[in-house]
This record gives structure tokens, sequence and C-alpha cells, in this order.
């Protein structure tokens, strides 16, 4: 490649989230360690890894949710650009997580006002920015519990109501609703039938590429990195040992941590 | 004649740490240059690395030495190199692969299953869905299937399927893995002229092609790859 043609690649990639050398210690004990990457607009990461490897931990310390040990974590922010999200004041910290992020929980109640009508979820972090407008809240929450797939007629019901699949299809809407550049999803399809997991996936797979959302996404499940991850980091006992393009972590697998993961999953 | 692959040095051993670290060699210092309008078919018995150097090519394998450099907008990528990113717009722009099977994705139906490659490059929602719908007609997939998920699909219709995604868009480089494998005599021959019209319009071809009537009428020459075998003596 010239480089005429590098710098020009470069110019247009810049990214949107930079990890460097990235440790959490709890202690003694190592949550994470020395992980460093970069993550450009729109593309989707996976982190795979067994319970304990310290993905959650990581996905915590990326999302500004827990402070690291050591390492920094900039972000691309949209009015003055790069910025270590761990020198950001509480109010700026707190804006950037409503509107240019959004975090799914691996459980629905942990991202959710359970006594807040369906709608009013998917209207909060639009109030928390400006939004006052009823009928314009309303609109936008028939909306997005209409590309989410929620029946609109249950926008006055209590998530409480719903049953899992649906109050993880709500969350989502809540969270994607200020259209974030950047969301973080931990076991998305943790708790879920199977059945209601292919329906989530297809949607989350739907969803991140008619909108251009970069995700950062934990699970122990590889068939859903194989589907929604560009990219996919391999962890172990909180270190990174395999990354790559996702097919090629999954059919090429290297180290042999990575083998024994991709070998024990049962072929249907 | 215009290169579009260039493969030089390259060197493909598995190592299975889950069994005692064997280590299988495919092949070593392989070199390869495929031309415009050009059908390679990858020849050999089985197990003698022709997938694996078709996979390499698409970067689904990662060679231990060596260089594979594919034309990629009017420049040279090295996909030994290249960055994932860079991959995934080689990809997308500028090498096909047709698998032996399709990976079903929940609930997207076979039209969109094809005509996805072309939306993904900017070509608008009616063009692409218009040149799926030309494809799968031509390969006899009954229109009442178009709206279905191909997951209950036959073994034959999934493959065509699969070819119809390979061809919706027109990629400089093509990599087919068997892709006439279980398909009757007509489909067969459809798949035939569709190679043989992507290769009039300068298309590079790669293949594995098992079938001999297939091979006959698509190669322009056979590559062993037992040549490059690493003797074991």
């Amino acid at each position: 490649m010239s480089a005429a043609m590098a710098m020009d690649l470069a110019g247009e990639r810049r990214p949107l989230l930079k990890v460097d050398r990235l440790t959490k210690h709890y202690g003694e004990q190592v949550g994470c360690e020395d992980v460093s990457f970069v993550l450009y607009p729109g593309e989707v990461i996976g982190i795979v890894g067994e319970s304990g490897s310290g993905k959650s931990t990581l996905l915590n310390v990326l999302s500004a949710q827990m402070h690291p040990t050591t390492g920094t974590v900039d972000y691309d922010l949209r009015a003055q650009g790069p910025r270590d999200i761990f020198t950001l004041s509480e109010p700026e910290r707190r804006k950037l997580m409503r509107t240019d992020w959004g975090i799914v929980h691996q459980n629905p109640r942990d991202g959710l006002r359970m006594n807040v009508s369906a709608g009013g979820n998917v209207g909060e972090r639009l109030m928390a920015i400006g939004a006052r407008h009823y009928g314009e809240l309303r609109r936008e929450g028939l909306d997005w519990m209409t590309k989410v797939e929620l029946d609109t007629s249950r926008i006055d019901d209590k998530p409480k109501t719903f049953s899992g699949g649906m109050q993880q299809r709500l969350q989502i809407a809540r969270n994607l609703v200020t259209r974030p550049r950047l969301v973080f999803m931990d076991e998305p399809t943790g708790g879920l039938d199977v059945s209601v997991q292919a329906r989530l996936l297809d949607l989350l797979r739907g969803l991140v590429r008619e909108l251009g959302i970069a995700a950062i996404i934990v699970t122990h499940d590889l068939a859903v990195v194989r589907l929604l991850a560009d990219r996919l980091m391999v962890m172990r006992r909180g270190r990174v040992v395999e990354a790559g393009l996702t097919d090629q972590v999954l059919d090429d697998p290297h180290h042999p941590y990575t083998q024994l993961l991709v070998s024990s999953v049962l072929q249907v | 004649m215009t290169a579009m692959i260039s493969v030089t040095g390259l060197t493909k051993d598995f190592v299975l740490h889950t069994q005692g670290g064997t280590v299988i060699p495919v092949f070593a210092d392989l070199h390869l240059e495929v031309a415009a309008g050009e059908c390679v078919c990858l020849h050999g018995p089985s197990g003698s690395g022709k997938s694996t150097l078709l996979r390499s090519l698409y970067a689904n394998y990662k060679p231990g030495a060596g260089h594979i450099r594919v034309a990629h907008r009017g420049e040279w990528v090295d996909l030994t190199q290249a960055e994932p990113w860079q991959v995934v717009e080689v990809r997308r722009h500028s090498v096909g692969y047709v698998s032996q099977f399709l990976r079903v994705i929940p609930r997207v139906p076979a039209l969109e299953v094809v005509a996805e490659p072309a939306k993904l490059v900017g070509i608008a929602a009616e063009e692409a869905e218009a040149r799926a719908k030309a494809l799968l007609t031509r390969l006899n997939i009954p229109e009442r299937l178009w709206t279905i998920a191909p997951a209950t699909f036959s073994g034959g219709e999934q493959q065509r399927v699969n070819i119809a995604r390979g061809f919706v868009r027109d990629y400089p480089i093509l990599l087919l893995d068997e892709p006439t494998a279980s398909l009757d005599a007509a489909n067969r021959q459809v798949v035939i002229d569709l190679i043989l019209e992507a290769k009039a319009r300068g298309v590079a071809i790669v293949g594995i092609f098992h079938d001999a009537e297939v091979r006959e009428a698509v190669a322009n020459r056979l590559f062993e790859v037992t040549a490059f075998q690493k003797s074991a003596a």
C-alpha cells in the first residue's frame, strides 16, 4: 500500500476508543492485566473467556463503572476529541454514559426502572438530554418499541409484567434511543431461552449494522460473537491470550486455551 | 495479464495443543499467482491442503510464514500483515468466498441473505434485491422460498443460496470451495455458466472442483498443492 493511501485511510479512521495497558487488581487478585486495543467507529468487538477470566472486570473498567489500577482509556468525545475517561468530572462522565454510550446489563433489572412504564424507560435518556415535549417522547417510545419488536399496546405497562426476553429488548431500546456511538453489553443473551436468544441476536445484529454503532460484547457464548463481532479477544486469567478477526480466531485458533475453548463447544 | 493474487513463500502448519502439541505440516514455501480472467483449480487428494490454501487466501486461516497479496482498489494488500479492519474491507469489496456450507442466520430470509453483500458496498436496496431475485431465479430457487430463512432448506438449496450470495456482487477475486458438490446436473450447468461469465468479466477465480466435468469446463490450469508438501523424509 502506498504511503499516500495509508495516510488517507488513517485520516478517515480515527479511533473511537483507545485502551492502553489497562490493569485492575483487587488487592492481590488480578482482575485484568495489561490489556491494550483500539476500537474504531462502527466496529463490534467480542470478549470471550470462561468465568473468572476477567472479561466482566474489563468491561466494567472500560465503561467507567470502575477505576483501573493502572492504564488509560481514551474516548473520542464528540465535542473535544480524545480524553482519558478517568479524568472526566462526574457530570461529564454521567453525561457521556447517558448520551453517547449505552450499557446493556446481563440482568435487565439492573438496566431498567422496573416501576416506571415501558414508554417512560425509553424516554428517560431523552429527557436527561433535554427532551420535554410529551408527544415527541411518546412517539419515540412507540417507534423504539416497534424497532425492538415489542407490542406497542404495552407502552404504559411496567417492565416487571414483561417476560425476560421482552425486558432485554426494552433495555436495548432504552439504550439506543439516544443513538449512542458505543454500546457495552454484558452477556446480552445470558438468561434467555434459546429461541428468544436467536431473536434478540438477530435484532441486535440488524440494529448495530443499521445505526453503525460500535459495541463491546462480553460473553462466554462463541455463537454470539460469531454472529455479532468483527473482532474477538480471548481472555484467560485476566490477560488477552489471543485476538484477531472473529472467524480467524474461531476457525484457526493458535493459543492452547483458545483451541480448548473452541473444541469444547458441542456441535448441534 | 494483470495479476490479482500473488502468494509467495507461504507455509502453514497446524499445532494441536489439545492433542499433545502434535504438529501437522500442510504446505511450505508455496508460490501461486492468479491473473484477472483466469480460473485456477486447486488439485490433489483429500487432506492435501486445498481448503487450507483457499481459506488462507480469504484470511480465514493464519499462515505461519509467507505473503498473500491481493489486488484491492488498485493497491496490493498483504493479508498476512493486514489489520483486521483492512481484511474486513478487502472481503467487502475485493474478495468473495463461496463456502461449502451456508452459515444460516436465524430469521434472515433467503432473499436478504443473498442481497446483503451488495447492500454492504452501498448498492441501493432495490437494485441489490433485483440482482438477488435474478440469481435465485437462475439457480431454480422457487419464489415461495425467498421470504423464508434458509435454515429449513435442503443441502442443495442452501448451497444455491450460498452461490447466489457469492455472485450478487461483482468481486474482482472469487474463491469457490466445491460450489457444485450437492447440485443436480441442471443446477451444475448454471454454476458453470456463472463462473464462465465471471471469467469473461475478468474475475480472478481460485476454486476446488471435485467434479471432473465442472473442472474441465471452467479451469484454465490445475494447481497441485501436494507439490509444496514438506517431505517427511
